[in-house]
């Protein structure tokens, strides 16, 4: 077969810019950082530090646990609010979907910001607790200032996976469960929640992924708080300390990689990370 | 659909607010916060347009250099992306898929790991080290699987192989194929993909703030940038200017999935 022979040939002419573009400035320099990870004092040891590292370890477990807060918590309030969404029509339902998704654009930092904003010093919730409590309530800058900030930039997004995915569920499926005499919760439990698991496991586990590596947010907020990308950051920039870095960063590459590639497996379809 | 509503109707309709509210309100007291004379009297010390104006004395040019970083970003990913989205929806092996895989890899690694290694990697050579290129590069490893997603998607709805046949029984070289059939028929892919690229590269922080140097700061860098040192009014006035960006990239986009969701019936459809 020449034509197939000669598109073989077309196809991977079409196929090598992109692919040497991404070999040189992605493959190449990722192998060298893992390189880079077991060419420190420590040699290889250096990506089980992590573990063995007290500090190292502690900024881990606080940035898996903070992720799966942020992950849960994100999937029961875009799940409530994207479910009523594709549920009800109600005048100025347009306007509203529009300002839940406006955030979706906003860089780590600008959210980070927000967050500021709302629980900073000069924030709303610390106005609104003085005139209130008498007492300036600000918590911007420590670990709930980073949940906050990470459910900020997270629902958006989770809510127009619910309900691109709440649209194909089949309401007959609802509507025989109901005239059979189940409750509203039971509906919920056993009909709704099973049909949108596929994307509720997606959607999770891009959240999950987006909170390990979120950076930009972290920055903003506080330089001090114990997250793995912050470790990461001063150990490169501080102490200089390249190996370390980069055999964090490796692993932080892995994990949030593995969570991506598990939640495909599970689901299906494709499944990836945003900003 | 009763027009009398439940009481779970309210319930949920609150909860929903309150949720818009808690992504809403601070991009209201940001905005408000920017314009007014002292945000720590409130609105009442006067409405300004003082700090806008300090910032664009300040930072002026990081606005241009993301525009123009996001202008390159775009004709670097179109040139790139698009061909290899082609070969990728036209040949579904298992190496089309592998391939496909690895182009994602830039977006399912933090942005930091990336970061680093290009500084490791391409660090020692100082000109590109310090010129907007090496910026550049990041946001291209980073934005690509999102235009090659995009028109991926486009071209396996429609028919592309019909069409091309029936080009080339006419004779139509494979150039002519691809520039007279196939780029206009993946067009709403190819514009979808574009003003993703736009936008992520305009907002794009993890990765440019690692490679950025004092001469190519970009507009997510300013930002950060004046949190940390400028009052709270000049950062909130440069994150005006910032919505002011990003607006129109919005719209154009909600415009666009509400014009495909409209014309997907008489789109080419995969005879099967």
């Amino acid at each position: 077969m020449a034509r197939a022979a000669r598109d073989a040939r077309l196809h991977a002419w079409l196929l090598a810019p992109a692919l040497a573009v991404f070999t040189a400035f992605w493959l190449l320099p990722l192998t060298r950082l893992a390189v880079v990870g077991w060419s420190g004092p420590q040699g290889l040891s250096a990506y089980f530090a992590v573990v063995t590292n007290a500090q190292y370890f502690r900024s881990l477990v606080s940035t898996v646990v903070l992720s799966l807060g942020v992950t849960a918590a994100t999937l029961v309030v875009s799940g409530v609010a994207g479910l009523f969404l594709t549920r009800n029509e109600f005048p100025g339902k347009k306007v509203l979907l529009a300002m839940l998704t406006f955030p979706l654009a906003f860089p780590g930092v600008v959210v980070g910001f927000m967050v500021i904003m709302l629980a900073g010093r000069q924030g709303l919730i610390g106005d609104v607790s003085e005139w209130v409590l008498d007492e300036r309530i600000v918590f911007a800058y420590s670990m709930a200032g980073l949940f906050t900030g990470y459910l900020y930039f997270s629902i958006p997004r989770v809510i127009l996976t619910v309900m691109a995915a709440a649209e194909k569920l089949d309401s007959a499926l609802e509507e025989a469960a109901r005239s059979l005499g189940a409750s509203p919760w039971r509906v919920v439990r056993d009909v709704i929640i099973p049909g949108l698991m596929p994307a509720l496991v997606s959607a999770g586990a891009i959240c999950f992924a987006t909170s390990m590596g979120a950076f930009g947010t972290a920055f903003t907020l506080a330089t001090k708080i114990n997250v793995l990308p912050i470790t990461i950051y001063t150990e490169f920039t501080n102490y200089a300390n390249f190996s370390i870095a980069a055999a964090l960063s490796i692993v932080l590459g892995v994990i949030t990689w593995a969570a991506l590639a598990l939640a495909r497996s599970l689901a299906g379809g494709t499944v990836s990370a945003a900003a | 659909m009763t027009t009398r509503r439940s009481k779970r109707f309210w319930i949920q309709l609150a909860f929903t607010l309150l949720v818009c509210g808690f992504l809403v309100v601070p991009v209201v007291l940001s905005v408000l916060a920017g314009l007014s004379e002292n945000f720590f009297v409130g609105v009442k010390s006067g409405l300004t347009l003082r700090w806008v104006g300090e910032v664009w004395a300040l930072y002026a040019e990081t606005v241009y250099r993301s525009i123009g970083i996001a202008l390159a970003c775009l004709a670097c990913t179109l040139v790139l992306g698009v061909p290899a989205a082609y070969v990728l929806a036209s040949r579904q092996t298992r190496w089309t898929r592998a391939i496909e895989e690895l182009l994602v890899l830039p977006v399912a690694v933090p942005g930091l790991a990336t970061a680093l290694a290009l500084i490791l990697f391409y660090g020692e050579l100082r000109w590109f080290r310090q010129s907007w290129l090496f910026i550049l590069v990041g946001h291209v490893l980073f934005t690509l699987p999102f235009m090659v997603r995009s028109v991926v998607a486009v071209m396996a709805a429609i028919d592309m192989k019909t069409l091309e046949e029936a080009a080339a029984s006419l004779g139509a070289s494979f150039r002519e194929r691809f520039f007279g059939v196939i780029l206009p028929n993946a067009r709403p892919g190819i514009l979808a993909g574009a003003l993703m690229v736009v936008t992520l590269s305009i907002g794009e922080f993890n990765i440019t703030w690692m490679l950025h140097t004092p001469l190519t700061k970009t507009l997510p860098v300013g930002l950060a940038d004046s949190y940390a040192s400028m009052r709270l009014e000049i950062g909130s006035a440069y994150t005006i200017v910032f919505f002011f960006m990003i607006i129109p990239l919005l719209v154009a986009m909600q415009y666009m999935s509400g014009a495909g969701a409209r014309d997907k019936g008489e789109r080419w459809k995969p005879a099967r």
